[in-house]
């Protein structure tokens, strides 16, 4: 099943998965979604910790899907996948860091306000 | 390619290439769907970050610990696990010109994707049921605009995996519909990497907060 490379090749620039891949993929994403979720729902650990665990688990567990799942590889489409996800990752980086900065020091240095509950 | 030498003065200079070279049939739709994607990307980090900004405003109202079921969420991140790993299934059904298998294999993924979706709207309707409405609080609505947006797009990756499945039983595996299935398998599996950032994010960070 899992030996078909010679299928492969017939179409340039798409990278395919084998069974090897999917399987493998899965139960690496099986360990790492359960993990974080058993960390939240027991609480072996403090809550810092556990939060940052189960960042550094979705992080994983994100590259896991890009290679096993997605067949993200520095070669496929002569690295043109690679380059815009670097790219993206980039963007987005620089949005939500800036967004929390700017917004958090927003919400520091707003006037003090009556508290709205007690408004009619 | 015009590879001539400047210095020679008396050839015609060529600026551009006048013999086109060939261009198969959709040979740079996956690229160009990759880049859709990423486009995606964008519209979730924003969306995360509206979330990441309003999730703390509960204006006295309900809190991700009175509201989120973490069996349910992780019952719901086994559906569309379960969902990505048939959909290779069905790419690897696809690869050996199996029409039946792909058919079978894409029906469950569909299935599993319907699961979600019910799972999902079961949670959305629970939560407008007990108040917790989008217009309750900012962490709300940034709650709901986040995975709200995310079930549409599982809602809309159904509807092109049933189009899809009447594609191959009506033309078969051709080279046109195995490019179709190629990038539905790109957006399903993208999906389940916003998922990942969703019960993170929103979930498991929620019941910590």
């Amino acid at each position: 099943m899992s030996d078909h490379s010679h299928e492969t090749t017939h179409e340039s620039g798409e990278a395919h998965g084998s069974m090897r891949d999917y399987v493998i993929g899965f139960v690496l994403s099986v360990i790492l979604t359960a993990i974080p979720f058993w960390l939240v729902m027991a609480r072996p650990l403090e809550g810092g910790i556990t939060a940052a665990l189960i960042v550094i688990f979705a992080a994983v567990q994100m590259v896991v899907h890009m290679i096993y799942f997605l067949h993200m590889s520095p070669k496929s489409e002569d690295g043109w996948t690679l380059t815009s996800l670097i790219f993206t990752l980039i963007i987005v980086t620089i949005m939500l860091a800036g967004s929390l900065w700017v917004m958090y020091h927003l919400n520091t240095n707003m006037m003090p306000m009556p508290d709205m509950s007690q408004l009619p | 390619m015009s590879t001539r030498p400047l210095s020679a003065p008396d050839a015609a200079v060529e600026f551009y290439d006048f013999d086109e070279h060939d261009h198969p049939d959709g040979h740079s739709t996956m690229l160009g769907f990759w880049i859709y994607l990423m486009s995606d990307c964008l519209i979730f980090a924003i969306l995360f970050a509206t979330y990441a900004v309003l999730g703390g405003n509960f204006a006295t109202g309900p809190g991700p610990r009175d509201l989120f079921e973490l069996p349910l969420v992780a019952l719901n991140t086994a559906m569309l696990l379960f969902s990505s790993i048939t959909y290779g299934f069905a790419m690897l059904s696809m690869q050996k010109n199996w029409v039946g298998k792909t058919q079978f294999w894409l029906a469950v993924t569909g299935l599993f994707g319907a699961c979600f979706l019910a799972i999902e709207l079961y949670e959305f309707s629970h939560l407008i049921h007990i108040g917790a409405t989008p217009q309750r609080s900012g962490f709300l609505s940034a709650f709901f605009t986040l995975v709200g947006t995310h079930g549409l797009h599982v809602t809309f990756g159904i509807i092109w995996l049933v189009t899809l499945m009447i594609q191959v039983s009506r033309k078969g595996l051709i080279q046109a519909n195995k490019r179709r299935l190629m990038c539905l398998s790109l957006f399903w599996h993208f999906l389940d990497v916003i998922w990942i950032g969703v019960f993170t994010f929103v979930y498991l960070m929620g019941m910590l907060r």
